[in-house]
């Protein structure tokens, strides 16, 4: 049997190879953008979408057409996609659709650290979380089982540790005892008209939300004795119910102790945890994030404790755990502070931030590398809060600010940013312009620079850098209906750049400046796969050429 | 079946800032345990932290480890990069733990200063229990063949050197 040393994304990734999911979509974000790109190194079919509500909306017709599916995304990511999350629990699927949530407790990565597995409560979707790579590869059998036999999209929540560690994973084509446990072969895609069951108009979706509850009904039934759930007795003074990274840190902090260790986080195991609470002396919820599932078991009328608040924020660690174990609320020792990233010496931002800060511009910001221009030296952003929100946020400002304050503001967003919903922002801006116009700076890498360079629908190229259409953005930009567009090396002309910039924010006008110029990491494996892109593109249209009806002329 | 326990745990904690090679070695030393038939974890945070910013990377191997990360204050071994990051990580450390720092290469030993991580690789495999050759195959399994020599020539100098040191256990 062979072993593996697998993050847990690269886990998922295999697992959806082996179970034969036929198309894996989603928007890249720390910790899950390695799923789909390790799923295309495998050879699965994988894509990015132009951001997480098309991810979805793409993954749930193709588990309407009986595939099996997956889509990944991070946890902020899932409040994007949240409308068809909603409504996809009513329609249910075909095939077997695996929503994949990366939180990040802690926040390492992220603007917030919400707790998804809130969503599966209010959405009414069975979720399922592993505690380590093994079990990443193992449950996702599990979920697309589930997906299948009850036909309901499965919300498969992981978290920063569980993706980005790397444990021991034997695969199942490397373990013989796994034979017996195989999945059902793929089903082979096809449609079958269900208008009642999926058009969800009121009349449809009446009956489709009592079949969802009553799907969970079931569901909840069979988890009560699922594998997923599992009692390890020990010592019964200290009974722990615990899920996901949570329990490994529990396991090494209270070694002998009894646990219950959930794998199906949504229904939770109630009755087998009334059980668990009445079988030891004290019994405790440890979990990291927000008291889910100890809300849950005192709703339910179980007596357990739950950790005290101050452990709600940040992620746990076994350290953490014993004091939680401890009862101890005494202040925590500050973690070692480092030094903070920055921007890249070379990158082509610096003179953007330099340019802003020098003319004290009020900067709506947006997310990715970028809002490091936030940092010292330059403290050259304002505001940060979700993907896109710079130009709405600008344009609220221009809005009601006095006319002096309102001409120095301007929205800095992304490349990959503005594809993911900057452009309904700009639509925005052409149909409510503010009295003193509005300046939008794209700035332009030419890549997903943030998460670890991928690509998106202006660069032209797909997940494996392969070509593809290329969205223009001072095309759209023109289109939507600003009247001054411009694209700018910032680089190359920082004195242009900042003459620009000056003169587009003392017009009254609606502007778009697209500052490009490649991100100083990937510009040289851009040019390499522009060059093959080039190739393939040159191959295919002199294909297209020989076959043609008289193509020799 | 009760709730595994950990046991014989090595707890390394890997230490530089983004760009240098944390990453990098903290993979082959996982791989080595790996190799050597031990159960291994492995844990770092991506995203931010590679703009040149800290880094650091946990490694646990034993017979069974449960918690991929080493609690603070309990890492057996600090291998660290960047002589700036030396203060801010010690407090990992265990008391009595064994510090690898930058310094212990001097100016100009090495071919080429990229290979600093082998090198304190090479010098952390004085103090473990892991075969030295599992290390350079998890080295030469990682690296591209025309980098092998030089990294090679790294871990030797940090066996060496850090045999001279003679802390070694």
């Amino acid at each position: 049997m062979e072993r593996q040393l697998l993050s847990g994304d690269e886990a998922v990734a295999l697992a959806a190879r082996d179970a034969g999911v036929a198309l894996g979509t989603g928007y890249p974000g720390t910790p899950s953008t390695e799923i789909l790109e390790t799923f295309s190194e495998l050879g699965g079919r994988a894509q990015w979408a132009p951001n997480e509500k098309v991810a979805l909306e793409v993954g749930l017709g193709a588990a309407f057409a009986n595939a099996r599916t997956i889509v990944t995304m991070k946890h902020v990511g899932l409040n994007v996609a949240a409308d068809p999350l909603f409504t996809s629990a009513y329609t249910g699927v075909a095939g077997a659709l695996v929503v994949v949530s990366a939180d990040d407790p802690g926040m390492s990565s992220s603007q917030n650290e919400q707790d998804n597995r809130r969503y599966a409560v209010a959405a009414g979707l069975p979720a399922i979380e592993p505690s380590d790579s093994q079990e990443a590869y193992d449950f996702f059998f599990a979920a697309v089982e589930i997906s299948e036999r009850w036909k309901i999209p499965v919300l498969y929540r992981m978290t920063t540790r569980v993706c980005h560690s790397k444990s021991i994973v034997v695969a199942r084509s490397e373990d013989p005892t796994a034979v017996a446990r195989e999945a059902a072969p793929p089903p082979a895609p096809h449609f079958e008209h269900d208008i009642a069951g999926r058009v969800m108009i009121p009349a449809n979706a009446r009956p489709a939300h009592r079949r969802l509850r009553a799907k969970l009904a079931e569901i909840a039934a069979w988890g009560e004795e699922c594998a997923l759930n599992r009692v390890e007795p020990g010592d019964l003074s200290l009974g722990i119910i615990t899920s996901g990274i949570s329990y490994m840190h529990a396991a090494e902090a209270a070694p002998g102790a009894s646990f219950l260790k959930i794998g199906l986080v949504n229904p939770l195991p109630i009755e087998r945890a009334r059980a668990f609470a009445a079988s030891v002396e004290r019994c405790i919820v440890v979990e990291e994030g927000d008291p889910v599932i100890a809300d849950s078991l005192r709703a339910a009328g179980i007596p357990v404790e739950s950790k005290a608040e101050m452990y709600r924020f940040g992620e746990l660690d076994v350290a953490r755990v014993r004091r939680i174990l401890a009862r101890d609320v005494t202040p925590e020792p500050a973690p070692p502070r480092g030094k903070p990233p920055e921007l890249c010496p070379a990158c082509p931002y610096h003179t953007v931030y330099g340019t802003l800060a020098k003319h004290d511009c009020i900067v709506a910001g947006d997310i990715g590398c970028y809002t490091l221009g936030v940092l010292p030296p330059y403290r050259a952003m304002d505001s940060c809060v979700a993907m896109g929100a710079s130009i709405g946020v600008g344009l609220g400002l221009r809005h009601v600010l006095p006319p002096a304050q309102a001409r120095r503001v301007v929205s800095v967003i992304g490349d990959s940013t503005f594809v993911h919903s900057g452009i309904t922002g700009l639509v925005e801006m052409a149909y409510n312009p503010p009295p003193t116009g509005h300046v939008v700076l794209v700035l332009d890498n030419g890549t997903t620079a943030m998460t670890g360079q991928q690509e998106h629908p202006a660069t032209g190229r797909t997940l494996d850098h392969g070509p593809t259409n290329k969205l223009s953005i001072e095309g759209i930009a023109s289109a939507i209906g600003i009247g001054s567009v411009t694209v700018i090396d910032p680089y190359a002309d920082p004195e242009g750049f900042e003459r620009l910039l000056l003169e587009r924010l003392a017009a009254s006008e609606l502007s778009v400046i697209v500052a490009r110029r490649p991100c100083i990491l990937a510009a040289a494996d851009i040019r390499k796969w522009e060059r093959q892109a080039a190739e393939l593109r040159a191959r295919a249209s002199a294909q297209a050429a020989f076959d043609l009806p008289g193509g020799d002329e | 079946m009760s709730a595994p326990e950990a046991s014989g745990v090595t707890n390394v904690v890997l230490a530089g800032l983004g760009g240098q090679g944390v990453i990098k070695a903290s993979d082959i030393l996982a791989d080595a345990a790996l190799r050597s038939g031990l159960d291994v974890k492995k844990a770092e945070v991506h995203g931010m932290s590679q703009r040149g910013g800290s880094v650091t990377s946990d490694v646990r191997f034993g017979r069974k480890v449960l918690s991929p990360m080493v609690p603070p204050g309990e890492a057996d071994f600090l291998l660290v990069l960047e002589p700036s990051e030396v203060e801010v990580t010690r407090p990992l450390l265990r008391p009595g733990g064994v510090l690898l720092a930058p310094d212990l290469v001097p100016d100009g030993a090495l071919p080429n200063k990229r290979s600093l991580n082998v090198a304190l690789l090479g010098a952390l495999s004085q103090y473990l229990d892991l075969p030295a050759e599992a290390l350079l195959d998890a080295v030469r399994a990682a690296l591209p063949a025309r980098l092998h020599r030089v990294n090679e020539q790294a871990f030797a100098l940090g066996q060496k050197l850090a045999a001279r040191q003679g802390t070694i256990r």
